[in-house]
């Protein structure tokens, strides 16, 4: 009979951030989704704000965002997160309010919305996916696929003279006076990790300081209608996107 | 202490909504309901209230949804062309079961039309939330009394049945001065329901708001579950009046501002000998079908006054099930029915 390790005086080096619920997430292997909501979780128990905040789930491959972080949460439609957030947070301003976007939820149907939630200059948080692709409808274009890139609509690659050019979000955000916190990070190795965990901390910081509108946006993964392993996923993030995104603090509300 | 002031009806319900408890408004501007965001921003503050002036009035119901979630008194108001943009958040709160309350001062349309007093948004507001198995409670003040009552009374309806609740005028019941006898405007109830989010939880188990249920039995059983709220509220807020002779030879069917008009027809008709008498549904959705089952017995014809193309009269049709004939008298596009044209037209049909 094999030994069995004794537990009983092991100590616990890691564990599932409180900020996680139990429920087993629904992401492709790969995809940096899961990366990201593990994130946002542990800077929730770092903060101690789990038992006030309010989760925002949108549409997308994310859409189940409210069964996964361990607070509220509301389900919003297709590109409103932002205006439901600011619902929240004008009628409940104690409560931390985040939403959860990927790149067709905000920069296409949702632009409006976060745009006029940044001018106002809103106490809330953005997480926002970019992944260049829309993920649950089955890899079509999205405001922010790079060009050339083959998506199911764009199947000979985006044309700038057909589909114009990749949205920039961050770059459209960043002169407005109301946002206290924006930065673009991706997760393909553990120092981009923790440089998006760090940003991710500073924005919920600073709206926690009620200094105004936070966003952090992170270049992922989609291996799934990239067509690709998840570590070729991880090195087209190192080789082509970055080159499109790069990765910045442009706004930091501390200096 | 109650006061009595002359006040628009947009004034009216931007005061009752106030009165009767609501501090959260947001909404995007439109003719002919201006006056109801211009009065709510500049006395929502005096109370600790919010008012926010969305960028769209998809924003709008959005904020409105947020903020219902965390169990305030909220509403928003608007005219035709931007309830038809509210569509979708109205559907995703009948769908997450929140209450708010939706004004809809209807104008001419279709398209942009005019700003004309119009009752062509009837089968948007009595089958319309959006898309999906549902409605918004709908009810239809005349006066501008009337209007300011509802306005204080939409709410814990609001919040008793889960649902949207939608005030429809138009753009005459809007912008029509009467006298108004206020209340004291009343604190906002607390937040103790059992489903809303935000604040700090103190340990109570999280709660999600949510209208996706990729489980195709949950979804019925939520649609059920709704369904079953419509029929409590058709047995306790069905409304609705009867005016004119107890032994009438016509009956007239209109709500809103048509009912105005019928009201000055039956008047006159009587005078000229003609017994006449109008039954005036309050509540659209749920619609009062007893007194049309009823009355239809007893008279030789219903006539329905309507601004629009005969949306109302359907619903009359439906109510009265053939037992007496259903004509119509209608304008449309933002045109006002006069007595004077009603008579006329009474006459050419008997």
């Amino acid at each position: 009979m094999p030994d069995t390790p004794d537990l009983a005086d092991a100590e616990v080096v890691y564990h599932r951030p409180a900020g996680l619920t139990e429920v087993q997430m629904r992401y492709c292997p790969g995809c940096t989704h899961g990366t990201a909501h593990k994130l946002v979780a542990e800077v929730l128990e770092e903060l101690d704000i789990i038992d006030r905040t309010v989760a925002i789930a949108t549409v997308g491959c994310s859409v189940y965002a409210y069964e996964y972080f361990n607070t509220d949460a509301i389900q919003a439609a297709h590109g409103r997160g932002p205006a439901v957030a600011t619902g929240i947070k004008r009628a409940s301003p104690e409560s931390i309010v985040f939403t959860y976007q990927g790149d067709g939820d905000l920069a296409a149907i949702g632009l409006s919305e976060v745009i006029h939630t940044a001018q106002r200059g809103d106490s809330i948080t953005v997480i926002f996916i970019n992944n260049a692709v829309f993920g649950m409808t089955r890899g079509q274009m999205a405001p922010t696929t790079l060009l050339g890139q083959k998506t199911t609509t764009t199947p000979l690659g985006r044309d700038p003279r057909i589909a114009g050019t990749p949205m920039m979000i961050c770059e459209l955000l960043a002169p407005i006076p109301g946002v206290a916190y924006l930065a673009r990070e991706t997760m393909i190795d553990p120092k981009t990790v923790r440089n998006a965990r760090r940003s991710i901390k500073k924005a919920f910081q600073a709206q926690i300081d009620g200094a105004g509108f936070s966003l952090v946006e992170l270049v992922s993964t989609c291996p799934a209608w990239w067509h690709m392993s998840p570590l070729e996923a991880m090195a087209w993030i190192r080789d082509e996107m970055l080159k499109q995104y790069p990765l910045q603090i442009f706004v930091d509300y501390e200096g | 202490m109650t006061k009595r002031v002359m006040m628009t009806g947009n004034e009216a319900i931007a005061e009752g909504a106030i009165a009767g408890g609501c501090r959260y408004f947001f909404g995007y501007p439109i003719t002919p309901q201006n006056a109801i965001p211009q009065y709510m921003a500049e006395h929502l503050p005096e109370v600790g209230g919010v008012y926010l002036q969305a960028e769209s009035e998809l924003a709008a119901i959005n904020l409105v949804y947020g903020a219902a979630a965390t169990g305030v008194y909220v509403m928003t108001s608007s005219s035709s062309p931007g309830i038809s943009l509210m569509q979708e958040g109205l559907s995703y709160m009948l769908g997450s079961e929140l209450p708010c309350v939706v004004v809809n001062m209807v104008r001419g349309g279709p398209g942009l039309g005019n700003i004309g007093p119009a009752q062509s948004d009837y089968w948007l507001a009595t089958r319309g939330a959006g898309h999906g198995d549902g409605r918004c409670l709908t009810f239809a003040p005349h006066r501008v009394q009337e209007v300011y009552d509802w306005a204080i009374a939409a709410f814990p309806i609001a919040q008793k049945y889960r649902c949207p609740v939608m005030l429809l005028g138009d753009g005459l019941v809007a912008n029509m001065a009467e006298p108004v006898r206020l209340q004291e405007r009343r604190e906002p109830p607390p937040r103790d329901q059992e489903w809303a989010i935000g604040g700090r939880r103190h340990g109570r188990p999280r709660r999600i708001v949510n209208s996706l249920w990729t489980d195709v039995p949950v979804m019925e059983a939520l649609n059920l579950r709704i369904q079953e709220r419509f029929k409590q509220a058709a047995e306790n807020e069905t409304r609705w009046e009867e005016y004119g002779d107890d032994d009438p030879v016509l009956l007239f069917a209109a709500y809103g501002i048509s009912a105005r008009v019928c009201k000055t027809v039956i008047d006159r008709l009587a005078d000229e000998g003609l017994r006449t008498r109008l039954i005036r549904p309050i509540s659209l959705f749920p619609f009062p079908h007893k007194p049309f089952a009823e009355w239809a017995q007893r008279a030789e014809r219903i006539i329905c006054v309507e601004l629009s193309l005969g949306q109302f009269v359907e619903d009359v049709r439906l109510a009265v099930e053939g037992r007496c004939p259903v004509d119509l008298i209608w304008r449309t596009g933002g045109v006002l029915l006069t007595p004077e044209e009603v008579i006329a037209r009474v006459k050419e049909l008997l």
